[in-house]
Protein backbone atom coordinates (compact mmCIF):
# COMPACT_ATOMS: atom_id res chain seq x y z
CA UNK A 1 0.00 0.00 0.00
CA UNK A 2 1.39 3.41 -0.90
CA UNK A 3 1.26 6.00 1.85
CA UNK A 4 -1.64 8.41 1.82
CA UNK A 5 -1.61 12.10 2.60
CA UNK A 6 -4.41 14.21 4.02
CA UNK A 7 -4.31 17.98 3.75
CA UNK A 8 -6.58 20.07 5.96
CA UNK A 9 -7.17 23.43 4.32
CA UNK A 10 -7.88 24.13 0.66
CA UNK A 11 -6.06 27.41 0.22
CA UNK A 12 -2.85 28.57 -1.41
CA UNK A 13 -0.61 26.43 0.82
CA UNK A 14 -2.76 23.32 0.49
CA UNK A 15 -2.87 23.39 -3.29
CA UNK A 16 0.84 24.17 -3.53
CA UNK A 17 1.54 21.09 -1.44
CA UNK A 18 -0.53 18.94 -3.80
CA UNK A 19 1.32 20.32 -6.78
CA UNK A 20 4.74 19.93 -5.17
CA UNK A 21 4.03 16.41 -3.86
CA UNK A 22 3.17 15.26 -7.38
CA UNK A 23 6.16 17.07 -8.82
CA UNK A 24 8.39 15.31 -6.30
CA UNK A 25 7.01 11.95 -7.38
CA UNK A 26 4.64 11.16 -4.53
CA UNK A 27 2.28 8.53 -5.97
CA UNK A 28 -0.12 7.80 -3.11
CA UNK A 29 -3.63 9.15 -2.65
CA UNK A 30 -4.07 12.76 -1.53
CA UNK A 31 -7.22 14.07 0.12
CA UNK A 32 -7.72 17.79 0.64
CA UNK A 33 -10.41 19.09 2.97
CA UNK A 34 -11.69 22.68 2.75
CA UNK A 35 -14.39 24.41 4.76
CA UNK A 36 -15.43 26.84 2.05
CA UNK A 37 -17.68 26.06 -0.90
CA UNK A 38 -14.91 26.65 -3.43
CA UNK A 39 -11.79 24.82 -4.54
CA UNK A 40 -8.49 26.64 -3.81
CA UNK A 41 -8.52 30.23 -5.02
CA UNK A 42 -6.39 33.34 -4.94
CA UNK A 43 -7.23 35.69 -2.12
CA UNK A 44 -5.17 38.75 -3.10
CA UNK A 45 -7.55 39.91 -5.87
CA UNK A 46 -10.52 39.78 -3.48
CA UNK A 47 -9.80 43.21 -2.01
CA UNK A 48 -8.67 44.58 -5.38
CA UNK A 49 -9.89 43.67 -8.87
CA UNK A 50 -12.58 41.22 -7.72
CA UNK A 51 -14.23 43.77 -5.43
CA UNK A 52 -14.00 46.34 -8.22
CA UNK A 53 -15.87 43.93 -10.46
CA UNK A 54 -13.00 43.83 -12.93
CA UNK A 55 -12.24 40.17 -12.36
CA UNK A 56 -14.81 37.41 -12.79
CA UNK A 57 -15.02 34.71 -10.15
CA UNK A 58 -13.86 31.92 -12.48
CA UNK A 59 -10.50 33.64 -12.73
CA UNK A 60 -9.86 33.39 -8.99
CA UNK A 61 -9.48 29.62 -8.98
CA UNK A 62 -5.89 28.46 -8.79
CA UNK A 63 -6.51 25.31 -10.81
CA UNK A 64 -8.82 24.15 -13.54
CA UNK A 65 -11.77 21.99 -12.43
CA UNK A 66 -10.24 18.88 -13.97
CA UNK A 67 -6.92 19.40 -12.19
CA UNK A 68 -7.99 17.48 -9.12
CA UNK A 69 -8.96 14.32 -10.97
CA UNK A 70 -5.78 14.52 -13.07
CA UNK A 71 -3.64 15.00 -9.99
CA UNK A 72 -5.34 12.22 -8.07
CA UNK A 73 -6.46 14.58 -5.36
CA UNK A 74 -9.82 14.04 -3.72
CA UNK A 75 -11.31 17.39 -2.80
CA UNK A 76 -13.79 17.49 0.09
CA UNK A 77 -15.38 20.95 0.27
CA UNK A 78 -17.85 22.61 2.65
CA UNK A 79 -16.38 20.44 5.36
CA UNK A 80 -14.15 21.17 8.30
CA UNK A 81 -11.99 18.93 10.38
CA UNK A 82 -13.24 18.37 13.90
CA UNK A 83 -10.35 16.53 15.48
CA UNK A 84 -7.03 14.88 14.85
CA UNK A 85 -6.63 11.53 16.55
CA UNK A 86 -2.86 11.33 16.49
CA UNK A 87 -2.45 7.92 18.11
CA UNK A 88 -4.66 6.30 15.44
CA UNK A 89 -3.60 8.73 12.68
CA UNK A 90 -7.17 9.67 11.83
CA UNK A 91 -8.71 13.02 11.00
CA UNK A 92 -12.33 13.27 12.05
CA UNK A 93 -14.52 15.56 9.96
CA UNK A 94 -17.52 17.54 11.16
CA UNK A 95 -19.83 15.31 9.13
CA UNK A 96 -18.60 12.28 11.06
CA UNK A 97 -16.34 10.91 8.35
CA UNK A 98 -12.99 9.58 9.46
CA UNK A 99 -9.95 9.94 7.23
CA UNK A 100 -6.95 7.77 8.06
CA UNK A 101 -3.59 9.28 7.15
CA UNK A 102 0.01 8.28 6.97
CA UNK A 103 1.07 11.90 6.69
CA UNK A 104 -0.96 14.97 7.49
CA UNK A 105 -0.50 18.59 6.41
CA UNK A 106 -2.25 21.33 8.36
CA UNK A 107 -2.76 24.23 5.97
CA UNK A 108 -5.63 25.78 7.87
CA UNK A 109 -4.68 29.41 7.24
CA UNK A 110 -5.97 32.30 9.28
CA UNK A 111 -9.29 33.88 10.03
CA UNK A 112 -10.19 37.53 10.43
CA UNK A 113 -9.72 39.11 13.79
CA UNK A 114 -13.15 40.21 14.98
CA UNK A 115 -13.75 43.59 16.47
CA UNK A 116 -15.25 43.34 19.94
CA UNK A 117 -17.27 46.41 20.71
CA UNK A 118 -20.93 47.31 21.19
CA UNK A 119 -22.83 46.86 17.93
CA UNK A 120 -20.11 44.74 16.33
CA UNK A 121 -22.70 42.12 15.37
CA UNK A 122 -25.08 44.55 13.61
CA UNK A 123 -25.93 43.71 10.00
CA UNK A 124 -23.88 45.87 7.66
CA UNK A 125 -20.61 45.21 9.49
CA UNK A 126 -18.45 43.34 7.00
CA UNK A 127 -15.14 41.50 7.04
CA UNK A 128 -13.07 40.48 4.04
CA UNK A 129 -11.36 37.12 3.76
CA UNK A 130 -13.39 34.89 1.46
CA UNK A 131 -15.27 35.01 -1.84
CA UNK A 132 -18.49 34.89 0.14
CA UNK A 133 -17.39 37.91 2.19
CA UNK A 134 -16.73 39.97 -0.94
CA UNK A 135 -19.94 38.88 -2.63
CA UNK A 136 -21.79 40.07 0.47
CA UNK A 137 -19.94 43.38 0.49
CA UNK A 138 -20.28 43.91 -3.24
CA UNK A 139 -24.06 43.75 -3.03
CA UNK A 140 -24.04 47.03 -1.08
CA UNK A 141 -20.80 48.53 -2.41
CA UNK A 142 -22.39 51.24 -4.54
CA UNK A 143 -21.57 54.79 -5.57
CA UNK A 144 -22.80 57.36 -3.10
CA UNK A 145 -22.85 54.95 -0.15
CA UNK A 146 -20.86 55.93 2.92
CA UNK A 147 -18.40 53.25 3.94
CA UNK A 148 -16.51 53.35 7.22
CA UNK A 149 -13.38 51.27 7.14
CA UNK A 150 -11.93 50.16 10.45
CA UNK A 151 -8.20 49.58 10.15
CA UNK A 152 -5.68 51.34 7.92
CA UNK A 153 -3.75 48.24 6.91
CA UNK A 154 -3.49 46.50 3.54
CA UNK A 155 -7.07 45.25 3.41
CA UNK A 156 -8.64 48.46 4.63
CA UNK A 157 -6.65 50.63 2.27
CA UNK A 158 -7.15 48.41 -0.75
CA UNK A 159 -10.89 48.52 -0.13
CA UNK A 160 -10.65 52.29 0.38
CA UNK A 161 -8.95 52.65 -3.00
CA UNK A 162 -11.57 50.54 -4.76
CA UNK A 163 -14.33 52.41 -2.93
CA UNK A 164 -12.98 55.81 -3.96
CA UNK A 165 -12.73 54.60 -7.54
CA UNK A 166 -16.30 53.35 -7.44
CA UNK A 167 -17.60 56.66 -6.08
CA UNK A 168 -18.28 55.67 -2.49
CA UNK A 169 -17.80 58.13 0.32
CA UNK A 170 -14.90 56.53 2.20
CA UNK A 171 -13.64 57.14 5.73
CA UNK A 172 -10.81 55.10 7.25
CA UNK A 173 -10.43 54.84 11.03
CA UNK A 174 -6.99 53.85 12.25
CA UNK A 175 -6.04 53.59 15.89
CA UNK A 176 -2.31 54.10 15.26
CA UNK A 177 -0.81 57.43 14.24
CA UNK A 178 -0.01 56.28 10.71
CA UNK A 179 -1.25 53.94 7.98
CA UNK A 180 0.06 50.36 7.59
CA UNK A 181 2.13 50.93 10.72
CA UNK A 182 2.78 47.23 11.18
CA UNK A 183 3.91 46.70 7.58
CA UNK A 184 5.77 49.71 6.22
CA UNK A 185 8.11 52.52 7.20
CA UNK A 186 6.82 56.04 8.00
CA UNK A 187 7.84 57.46 4.60
CA UNK A 188 5.42 55.08 2.93
CA UNK A 189 2.70 55.66 5.50
CA UNK A 190 2.85 59.39 4.78
CA UNK A 191 3.00 58.86 1.04
CA UNK A 192 -0.06 56.60 1.04
CA UNK A 193 -1.95 58.95 3.35
CA UNK A 194 -1.51 61.74 0.79
CA UNK A 195 -2.57 59.48 -2.08
CA UNK A 196 -5.73 58.43 -0.30
CA UNK A 197 -6.61 61.98 0.67
CA UNK A 198 -6.07 63.10 -2.90
CA UNK A 199 -8.58 60.45 -3.99
CA UNK A 200 -11.10 61.87 -1.54
CA UNK A 201 -10.70 59.31 1.23
CA UNK A 202 -11.05 60.75 4.72
CA UNK A 203 -8.42 59.43 7.11
CA UNK A 204 -9.02 59.44 10.83
CA UNK A 205 -5.71 58.52 12.42
CA UNK A 206 -5.25 57.91 16.14
CA UNK A 207 -8.98 57.24 16.17
CA UNK A 208 -10.07 53.96 17.66
CA UNK A 209 -13.60 52.74 17.03
CA UNK A 210 -15.64 52.41 20.22
CA UNK A 211 -19.03 51.22 18.98
CA UNK A 212 -21.46 50.84 16.13
CA UNK A 213 -25.04 51.98 16.41
CA UNK A 214 -28.13 51.57 14.32
CA UNK A 215 -31.70 50.42 14.18
CA UNK A 216 -31.59 46.87 12.86
CA UNK A 217 -28.44 47.62 10.87
CA UNK A 218 -25.32 49.68 11.27
CA UNK A 219 -25.96 53.41 10.76
CA UNK A 220 -23.30 55.13 12.85
CA UNK A 221 -19.72 54.58 13.92
CA UNK A 222 -18.69 55.95 17.30
CA UNK A 223 -14.99 56.74 17.21
CA UNK A 224 -12.83 59.06 19.25
CA UNK A 225 -15.94 60.13 21.12
CA UNK A 226 -17.69 61.34 17.96
CA UNK A 227 -20.45 59.88 15.83
CA UNK A 228 -20.04 59.29 12.08
CA UNK A 229 -22.90 58.26 9.78
CA UNK A 230 -22.21 55.15 7.71
CA UNK A 231 -24.16 52.84 5.41
CA UNK A 232 -21.52 50.11 5.38
CA UNK A 233 -18.70 49.14 7.72
CA UNK A 234 -15.70 47.10 6.68
CA UNK A 235 -13.42 45.86 9.44
CA UNK A 236 -9.84 44.98 8.47
CA UNK A 237 -7.85 44.63 11.67
CA UNK A 238 -5.73 41.61 10.89
CA UNK A 239 -6.06 37.87 11.16
CA UNK A 240 -5.47 35.16 13.72
CA UNK A 241 -4.01 31.74 12.86
CA UNK A 242 -6.40 28.77 12.72
CA UNK A 243 -4.51 26.57 15.14
CA UNK A 244 -7.37 25.23 17.29
CA UNK A 245 -7.23 21.74 15.79
CA UNK A 246 -3.52 21.52 16.47
CA UNK A 247 -3.94 22.88 19.99
CA UNK A 248 -6.67 20.33 20.73
CA UNK A 249 -4.45 17.57 19.35
CA UNK A 250 -1.68 18.58 21.74
CA UNK A 251 0.73 19.92 19.11
CA UNK A 252 2.96 22.79 20.18
CA UNK A 253 1.27 26.09 19.32
CA UNK A 254 2.09 29.66 20.20
CA UNK A 255 -0.10 32.06 18.24
CA UNK A 256 0.32 29.63 15.35
CA UNK A 257 1.32 26.00 14.87
CA UNK A 258 4.99 25.70 15.71
CA UNK A 259 7.03 24.10 12.92
CA UNK A 260 10.71 23.75 12.13
CA UNK A 261 12.49 24.87 8.98
CA UNK A 262 11.18 21.78 7.17
CA UNK A 263 7.59 22.66 8.13
CA UNK A 264 7.47 19.72 10.57
CA UNK A 265 5.49 19.82 13.79
CA UNK A 266 6.67 17.80 16.78
CA UNK A 267 4.66 14.81 15.49
CA UNK A 268 6.67 12.92 12.86
CA UNK A 269 3.49 12.34 10.85
CA UNK A 270 2.28 15.95 10.82
CA UNK A 271 3.48 19.03 8.89
CA UNK A 272 2.04 22.50 8.67
CA UNK A 273 2.40 25.36 6.19
CA UNK A 274 1.08 28.84 5.46
CA UNK A 275 -0.58 31.55 7.54
CA UNK A 276 -1.36 29.11 10.37
CA UNK A 277 2.28 28.42 11.26
CA UNK A 278 4.90 29.93 13.49
CA UNK A 279 8.39 29.12 12.29
CA UNK A 280 11.96 30.17 12.77
CA UNK A 281 12.61 32.69 10.04
CA UNK A 282 15.80 33.10 8.06
CA UNK A 283 17.03 35.63 10.61
CA UNK A 284 16.71 33.13 13.44
CA UNK A 285 13.61 34.59 15.10
CA UNK A 286 10.25 32.93 15.47
CA UNK A 287 7.83 34.56 13.10
CA UNK A 288 4.37 34.16 11.67
CA UNK A 289 3.95 35.32 8.10
CA UNK A 290 0.63 36.06 6.47
CA UNK A 291 1.33 36.12 2.78
CA UNK A 292 1.20 34.27 -0.51
CA UNK A 293 4.98 33.86 -0.54
CA UNK A 294 5.00 31.99 2.75
CA UNK A 295 2.05 29.82 1.74
CA UNK A 296 3.82 28.83 -1.47
CA UNK A 297 7.37 28.42 -0.19
CA UNK A 298 6.58 26.77 3.10
CA UNK A 299 4.20 24.34 1.40
CA UNK A 300 6.94 23.46 -1.09
CA UNK A 301 9.27 22.72 1.81
CA UNK A 302 6.61 20.70 3.59
CA UNK A 303 6.06 18.62 0.45
CA UNK A 304 9.80 18.02 0.09
CA UNK A 305 10.05 16.95 3.70
CA UNK A 306 7.02 14.66 3.36
CA UNK A 307 8.86 12.74 0.65
CA UNK A 308 12.07 12.71 2.71
CA UNK A 309 13.89 15.36 0.67
CA UNK A 310 14.58 17.88 3.39
CA UNK A 311 15.53 21.40 2.45
CA UNK A 312 15.80 24.29 4.89
CA UNK A 313 13.18 26.97 4.38
CA UNK A 314 15.00 30.30 4.24
CA UNK A 315 13.36 32.19 1.37
CA UNK A 316 13.13 35.96 1.57
CA UNK A 317 9.53 36.93 2.39
CA UNK A 318 7.79 39.18 -0.15
CA UNK A 319 4.52 41.03 -0.19
CA UNK A 320 2.61 43.34 -2.45
CA UNK A 321 -0.33 45.69 -2.34
CA UNK A 322 -2.20 47.44 -5.14
CA UNK A 323 -3.83 50.75 -4.32
CA UNK A 324 -4.92 53.04 -7.17
CA UNK A 325 -2.20 52.82 -9.83
CA UNK A 326 0.46 52.23 -7.19
CA UNK A 327 2.18 48.90 -6.91
CA UNK A 328 3.82 48.45 -3.54
CA UNK A 329 6.30 45.57 -3.41
CA UNK A 330 8.19 44.62 -0.28
CA UNK A 331 10.95 42.09 0.26
CA UNK A 332 12.45 41.16 3.62
CA UNK A 333 11.31 41.94 7.12
CA UNK A 334 12.01 45.43 8.42
CA UNK A 335 12.83 46.26 12.02
CA UNK A 336 12.28 49.58 13.76
CA UNK A 337 16.01 49.89 14.42
CA UNK A 338 17.00 49.65 10.74
CA UNK A 339 18.68 52.58 9.02
CA UNK A 340 16.36 53.85 6.29
CA UNK A 341 17.64 54.99 2.91
CA UNK A 342 15.31 56.74 0.49
CA UNK A 343 15.98 56.20 -3.21
CA UNK A 344 14.01 58.42 -5.58
CA UNK A 345 11.44 61.08 -4.84
CA UNK A 346 8.03 60.10 -3.44
CA UNK A 347 6.55 63.09 -5.29
CA UNK A 348 7.38 61.31 -8.54
CA UNK A 349 5.25 58.34 -7.32
CA UNK A 350 8.18 56.03 -8.02
CA UNK A 351 10.63 55.42 -5.20
CA UNK A 352 11.99 52.89 -2.75
CA UNK A 353 13.04 52.70 0.88
CA UNK A 354 15.94 50.41 1.72
CA UNK A 355 16.47 49.10 5.22
CA UNK A 356 20.08 48.65 6.27
CA UNK A 357 21.04 46.52 9.25
CA UNK A 358 24.72 46.38 10.17
CA UNK A 359 25.36 47.84 6.72
CA UNK A 360 23.58 45.02 4.90
CA UNK A 361 20.34 45.34 2.95
CA UNK A 362 17.69 43.74 5.18
CA UNK A 363 14.48 44.85 3.46
CA UNK A 364 13.21 47.00 0.62
CA UNK A 365 9.90 48.73 0.08
CA UNK A 366 9.33 49.77 -3.51
CA UNK A 367 6.52 51.85 -4.99
CA UNK A 368 6.15 51.52 -8.77
CA UNK A 369 9.83 50.60 -8.75
CA UNK A 370 10.34 47.05 -9.98
CA UNK A 371 14.16 47.18 -10.35
CA UNK A 372 14.52 48.35 -6.75
CA UNK A 373 12.22 45.54 -5.65
CA UNK A 374 13.73 42.74 -7.74
CA UNK A 375 17.39 43.63 -7.16
CA UNK A 376 16.56 44.58 -3.59
CA UNK A 377 15.12 41.14 -2.94
CA UNK A 378 18.30 39.58 -4.27
CA UNK A 379 20.43 41.85 -2.08
CA UNK A 380 18.34 40.91 0.97
CA UNK A 381 18.81 37.22 0.16
CA UNK A 382 22.55 37.66 -0.05
CA UNK A 383 22.74 40.01 2.93
CA UNK A 384 24.84 42.24 0.75
CA UNK A 385 26.46 45.32 2.27
CA UNK A 386 25.96 48.49 0.25
CA UNK A 387 26.72 52.04 1.34
CA UNK A 388 23.68 54.22 2.00
CA UNK A 389 24.99 56.91 -0.39
CA UNK A 390 25.21 54.36 -3.18
CA UNK A 391 21.67 53.10 -2.64
CA UNK A 392 20.33 56.65 -2.55
CA UNK A 393 22.11 57.66 -5.77
CA UNK A 394 19.66 57.20 -8.64
CA UNK A 395 22.43 57.85 -11.17
CA UNK A 396 23.73 54.42 -10.18
CA UNK A 397 21.41 51.76 -11.59
CA UNK A 398 20.15 48.92 -9.44
CA UNK A 399 21.78 46.48 -11.83
CA UNK A 400 25.16 47.92 -10.99
CA UNK A 401 24.52 47.02 -7.36
CA UNK A 402 23.43 43.44 -8.03
CA UNK B 1 -15.26 34.00 -27.38
CA UNK B 2 -12.28 31.72 -27.06
CA UNK B 3 -9.13 31.71 -29.15
CA UNK B 4 -6.34 29.21 -29.69
CA UNK B 5 -2.98 29.33 -27.97
CA UNK B 6 -0.14 26.86 -28.39
CA UNK B 7 2.19 26.52 -25.41
CA UNK B 8 5.40 24.62 -26.12
CA UNK B 9 7.21 23.22 -23.12
CA UNK B 10 10.97 23.40 -22.91
CA UNK B 11 11.04 19.68 -23.73
CA UNK B 12 9.29 20.45 -27.04
CA UNK B 13 5.92 19.09 -25.99
CA UNK B 14 3.18 21.29 -27.46
CA UNK B 15 -0.27 21.98 -26.01
CA UNK B 16 -2.88 23.77 -28.11
CA UNK B 17 -5.75 25.02 -25.98
CA UNK B 18 -8.51 27.62 -26.04
CA UNK B 19 -8.30 30.72 -23.89
CA UNK B 20 -11.24 33.04 -23.24
CA UNK B 21 -11.23 36.60 -24.56
CA UNK B 22 -9.82 38.98 -21.94
CA UNK B 23 -8.07 36.31 -19.89
CA UNK B 24 -4.31 36.51 -19.61
CA UNK B 25 -2.12 34.00 -21.39
CA UNK B 26 -0.75 33.05 -17.97
CA UNK B 27 -4.27 32.17 -16.80
CA UNK B 28 -4.81 30.18 -19.98
CA UNK B 29 -1.78 28.05 -19.17
CA UNK B 30 -2.72 27.55 -15.53
CA UNK B 31 -6.35 26.61 -16.32
CA UNK B 32 -5.16 24.02 -18.80
CA UNK B 33 -2.55 22.50 -16.50
CA UNK B 34 0.34 23.44 -18.77
CA UNK B 35 3.54 22.67 -16.86
CA UNK B 36 6.22 25.36 -16.95
CA UNK B 37 4.32 28.46 -15.86
CA UNK B 38 4.48 28.98 -12.10
CA UNK B 39 2.71 32.34 -11.74
CA UNK B 40 3.35 32.47 -8.00
CA UNK B 41 1.62 35.84 -7.52
CA UNK B 42 -1.44 34.95 -9.55
CA UNK B 43 -1.03 37.66 -12.16
CA UNK B 44 -0.18 40.77 -10.18
CA UNK B 45 3.10 41.37 -12.03
CA UNK B 46 4.86 40.87 -8.71
CA UNK B 47 6.93 37.73 -9.15
CA UNK B 48 8.20 37.25 -12.73
CA UNK B 49 7.48 33.49 -12.70
CA UNK B 50 5.27 33.34 -15.81
CA UNK B 51 7.83 34.17 -18.45
CA UNK B 52 7.23 33.00 -22.02
CA UNK B 53 9.11 33.41 -25.28
CA UNK B 54 6.79 34.71 -27.98
CA UNK B 55 7.27 33.19 -31.43
CA UNK B 56 8.72 35.84 -33.81
CA UNK B 57 5.66 36.21 -36.05
CA UNK B 58 3.50 37.11 -33.05
CA UNK B 59 5.75 39.60 -31.31
CA UNK B 60 4.53 42.72 -33.13
CA UNK B 61 0.88 41.82 -32.48
CA UNK B 62 1.43 42.32 -28.75
CA UNK B 63 1.10 45.58 -26.86
CA UNK B 64 4.43 47.08 -25.78
CA UNK B 65 5.78 46.17 -22.35
CA UNK B 66 4.87 48.42 -19.46
CA UNK B 67 7.75 49.82 -17.42
CA UNK B 68 6.82 47.37 -14.69
CA UNK B 69 6.88 44.35 -16.97
CA UNK B 70 10.15 45.47 -18.50
CA UNK B 71 11.74 45.89 -15.10
CA UNK B 72 10.42 42.60 -13.72
CA UNK B 73 11.67 40.76 -16.79
CA UNK B 74 15.14 42.18 -16.34
CA UNK B 75 15.55 39.84 -13.43
CA UNK B 76 13.82 36.68 -14.59
CA UNK B 77 16.07 33.75 -15.55
CA UNK B 78 17.16 33.19 -19.20
CA UNK B 79 15.57 36.34 -20.56
CA UNK B 80 15.66 36.80 -24.32
CA UNK B 81 14.40 39.56 -26.63
CA UNK B 82 11.27 37.42 -27.18
CA UNK B 83 10.52 37.25 -23.45
CA UNK B 84 7.24 38.51 -22.03
CA UNK B 85 5.41 37.99 -18.76
CA UNK B 86 2.33 36.05 -19.79
CA UNK B 87 0.24 37.55 -16.97
CA UNK B 88 0.47 40.88 -18.79
CA UNK B 89 -0.75 39.53 -22.16
CA UNK B 90 -4.50 39.55 -22.72
CA UNK B 91 -6.24 37.18 -25.08
CA UNK B 92 -8.13 38.73 -28.00
CA UNK B 93 -8.97 38.02 -31.65
CA UNK B 94 -5.64 39.42 -32.85
CA UNK B 95 -3.80 36.72 -30.87
CA UNK B 96 -5.84 33.76 -32.14
CA UNK B 97 -3.29 31.02 -32.84
CA UNK B 98 -0.38 32.59 -30.92
CA UNK B 99 2.58 30.33 -30.16
CA UNK B 100 4.46 30.64 -26.86
CA UNK B 101 7.59 28.77 -25.84
CA UNK B 102 8.18 28.12 -22.15
CA UNK B 103 11.56 28.51 -20.41
CA UNK B 104 13.34 25.68 -18.65
CA UNK B 105 12.68 27.22 -15.27
CA UNK B 106 10.76 30.19 -13.84
CA UNK B 107 12.95 30.54 -10.78
CA UNK B 108 16.40 32.07 -10.95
Amino acid sequence: MPENIVIIGAGQAGIQAVESLRKEGFMGPITMVGDEAYPPYQRPPLSKAYLLGAFERARLFLKADNYYAEAGCELILNTSAKAIHRADRIVELNDGRKLPYDKLLLATGARVRKLRCPGADLPGVHYLKTIADVDGLQAVFQAGKRIAIVGGGYIGLEVAAVGAKRGLDVTVFEAMDRLMARAVSPVLSDFYAKEHERAGVKLMLKTGVEAFEGNGKVERVIAGGKSYDADIVLVGIGVVPCDELAVAAGLACSDGIVVDQNARTGDPHIWSAGDCTRHVGREGHEIRLECVQNAIDQAKHAALSMVDKHKTYSEVPWFWSDQYDLKLQIAGLARPTDTLVLRGDPASRKFAVFHLRDGAVAAVEAVNAAPEYMIGKKLVGEGKKIAAETLADTSISMKQMA
Amino acid sequence: MKYKVTYIENSGKAHTVEVADGWSLMEGAVKHLIPGIDADCGGACACATCQVYVAPEWQDKLPPKSDMEEAMLDFAPDVKPASRLSCQLRMGPELDGIVLHLPKTQHA
